[in-house]
Order: structure tokens, then sequence, then C-alpha cells
């Protein structure tokens, strides 16, 4: 089972939607024991880091996501949930976050004003490493992202996959061992980021770490 | 580099997408979730529904329709149309949508993008204008004033001032609908779409007038929109959407080409 993490940032039924679509039993929950319960674990989000961060506390789910951080079981961040997996983010005047991957959020300060923020739409996404999430999807494949804000590992090879925007070349993927955490919505990225979202229950990251 | 979105736009009355020119003379073109569908498969980027007819006639909007397109498709939809506060656009985007479309109750009680914006994120927010074209006309410093109802109401308000309001107050894209240009076929607005698209941070999605890809082309070269709505083109089925994207691939245009 398949536990989509609900901490009330933002509407998850598309993430839901997605995997319905290839047949996987995914669960939204922010119960810890259905959690810890898990096969894998999905964090999404969109929203602001700060109110997210409180959600994750007053729901207890922050020792509940180190916890199955810590099993290694398959951890799949998006979006906002990527956001929050690393250590600080510039948003709602600075917030400490879950620090699971060293780095940090920063917004985008385009100096072109054709650059429109929030970042939306389809962009080229660049893989920087072969990852098992990431077969069977051609090199400059075209997510969908909605975004103000982008994440910063500080090591590089947390760095899977890139995007250019706004003069800024940002991780459009990272993560460490069982995690992996993309900036995009795979669960809005059609065909592809079906592929990926399949990937995904299909990956056992002890092996291919 | 980010791509320019084509949106086709499935205008509902009576759960049947219907076509008219200027809100009027409106004939039935087949089933949303269908059309939807044929229109994912061949590469749009995004798609729009307005049930047009909720408004006047006081009722809801179709969420059955809003959960049978969300199945259908794994792209982002904007809903629009019977949006009447902050309980209708959590029920729309719950049903699956990404993104809720306000024009006519946006002009009336100005602070529901501000809640709608607070309660689920400005990305979620979109603000439809309907600007017509008042020349010479010194209350209305950007030559255009917003429309609401279907064209059917002045406001007295200026296009300019309008959009530079709503992002103020929270939205997270506008959608500029030439009251001029729409159902003609005959091109975008490029100096309206160019007007609103530079004088906010936001993206803009020009819409009404599009007839060939060329439109579509001059709309995004020229009037700096970051995506183009699309309907009578496609629906009449004189173009396909992957046709149009070929096109504007070979005239240069950044245009998400896989799918």
């Amino acid at each position: 089972m398949i536990a989509i993490i609900d901490y009330k940032a933002g509407n998850l039924t598309s993430v839901k939607l997605a995997f319905d679509a290839l047949g996987a039993d995914a669960r939204i929950t922010s119960d810890p024991e259905v959690i810890c319960n898990a096969d894998r674990i999905v964090f999404p989000g969109v929203g602001a880091a700060g109110a997210a961060m409180r959600n994750v506390q007053d729901l207890g789910l922050i020792s509940t996501i180190r916890n199955v951080v810590e099993k290694k079981i398959p951890f799949l961040g998006i979006c906002l949930g990527t956001q929050i997996i690393l250590d600080h983010s510039e948003e709602d005047g600075g917030v400490d976050t879950l620090g699971l991957i060293p780095g940090k959020v920063i917004r985008f300060q385009p100096t072109d004003p054709r650059d429109k923020v929030p970042h939306m739409g389809w962009n080229r996404v660049q893989a920087s490493t072969r990852h098992p999430l990431l077969a069977n999807i051609p090199d400059q494949s075209e997510f969908y992202f909605v975004h103000s804000f982008y994440p910063v590992p500080d090591h590089p090879e947390n760095r899977f996959a890139e995007t250019t925007y706004a003069g800024a070349t940002f991780a459009a993927a990272l993560g460490h061992q069982n995690i992996f955490a993309t900036q995009f919505h795979p669960e809005k990225s059609g065909r592809i980021g079906l592929q990926l979202l399949e990937n995904f229950t299909k990956w056992t990251p002890n092996r291919s770490a | 580099m980010l791509t320019r979105r084509i949106i086709p736009c499935l205008d509902i009355h009576n759960r049947k997408v219907t076509k008219g020119v200027k809100f009027q003379n409106n004939i039935e073109l087949g089933d949303p979730v269908e059309m939807a569908a044929r229109y994912y498969e061949d590469g749009c980027d995004e798609l729009v529904f307005y049930d047009i007819t909720a408004s006047a006639e006081r009722r809801p909007i179709d969420i059955e329709m809003v959960r049978e397109v969300a199945h259908a498709v794994r792209i982002p939809f904007a809903v629009g149309g019977g949006i009447s506060g902050l309980p209708d656009m959590e029920r729309v985007l719950l049903a699956g949508a990404e993104k809720i479309s306000v024009n006519s109750l946006a002009v009336k009680t100005p602070h529901i993008i501000r809640e709608g914006s607070r309660a689920f994120g400005a990305q979620c927010i979109v603000l439809g204008m309907d600007p017509l074209a008042v020349p010479n006309d010194p209350r209305f410093p950007s030559g255009f004033e917003i429309t609401v109802r279907g064209f059917r109401e002045h406001t007295g308000i200026d296009a300019v001032e309008w959009a530079r309001k709503a992002v103020d107050l929270g939205v997270g894209e506008i959608v500029v609908n030439s009251v001029d240009a729409d159902g003609t076929r005959a091109g975008f607005a490029i100096p309206l779409t160019r007007l609103i698209a530079d004088a906010v941070p936001v993206p803009v999605v020009a819409s009404g007038g599009a007839g060939n890809p060329q439109h579509l082309a001059d709309v995004f070269e020229q009037a700096h929109a970051d995506a183009a709505i699309i309907a009578g083109m496609i629906h009449t089925g004189e173009y396909t959407v992957s046709q149009i994207k070929a096109d504007l691939v070979k005239a240069g245009i950044p245009i998400r080409q896989t799918w």
C-alpha cells in the first residue's frame, strides 16, 4: 500500500487519481500508524512552507516521517513536499524545515520582467544522474511545474535532474538513498509523469543505492 | 525553457460542449469528457471548462462532470462558471481540478480572490476578464473597460487597473478574453493582451480570436502571452492540437513536443 501523506497542504485528489490510473493501491492518510505500515510513502503538497510545517507538527507527523525515511521505505516528495524535506525555506519570512536532505529553498528573482512568477507550466527536465525513477523517460522531457520558490540542495550528489527558469538552473529532482523528490508534478505531467510514478511503485532503493 | 501552453476551452451548456460567437447562437459540439480526453491524447497542455449557464441559472457547477474529467486526463485543468464562494471552490478542487476561474464574481466581490488565494494558494485562483475596447474614453486610461456576465454588463473599471488590483489580491494567473475578438477567429487581441501581460508579474493567458496556428505564434511573440486558449478552430475539426503544435515548433516557439 502507498500512503499519500495528508498534512492539510493542498489537494491530493490528483495524486490519488494518478496512482488509481496505474492500478496501485494508494491511500490518502494522516494517520501515523497507517503511514508507518505503508510499503511506500508519497509526500506531496502545495501552498506555503510556514503553514505546512505547522501542520506537519500539529498532526504529530515529524517523527513518523523521520522514521519511515530511516527505515528506508521508498519515499517520493512532490512540490512543497520536496521543499520541506530540505533544511530551510525563505518563504514566510524564513522557516526551518525537516532537514532530511541538506539544502535550502529560495525565491525566483527574475531580472527579465517577461519571466513570470509563479513558474507555471511545462518545462524541460535534464537528468544529471541515472536514477531508476527516471527510467524510460527521455532526457529533456517536459514536466508540469507550478511554484515560486525552488530547492537548492547543498551537495551536488543530491541533484538528480535540473531545470532552468528565470535565470536559475535548479534541482527539478533531488534525493538521497530511499528519497526521490521532484519540484514538478508527475501526477499532472501526462504519460511521462505516470511513467515516473510507475517507476516509483516498482522501486527498490537498497538495490539501486 | 518554459514552453508556451495551448489550452482548449470547453464551454459547457446542459452537459454539452457548445460554441457561440460573443455568447450568442450556441451550437452543441459534443460530450465534454470525451472531448477533453481526445485533446489530452493529442497533446494539449491544459484544459479549461466554463459552465456558461450555471451563473445565469443560479445553480452550482456540475461537479460530477469535473470528477469525470479528472479521471480522464492527467494534465491540469481549470473550471469556471457557477462559483459563488469558497465552498464551491473547495468542491471543484476536491473533485480534481487544479484551478478555479473567477470573473463576474471577482468584480462583484473582489475579496473572494484574497480568500481563495489564502485558502488554496494563489496558483489555484485564475482571474478571467472580459475587456472591451473603449478608445478615447478618459475614464479608461488603458483604452479597455471590464465587462461582466457574458459581456452584457459594463463595470466602469479599467482593464489594467483591475489586473493589477487582482494580482495584489492574490490571483496566480490572468485569462484575458477580448470581447472584440471573441469568436471572430480573426486573431487574438494583440495590443490588449500585451498591455496586460506587461503590466502584471503573473502568467497571462490570451483568449478570444484564435483561428489558425499563426494567430498563436503572433500572440506568443508579439503580446508576450504565456499561454493561449483555443476553441472553435479545434472543435470544428479544422485543426488538431498536434497540428497546431507542429506549426508553432516550426515557427520557433518553445512548445511541449512529447506526451
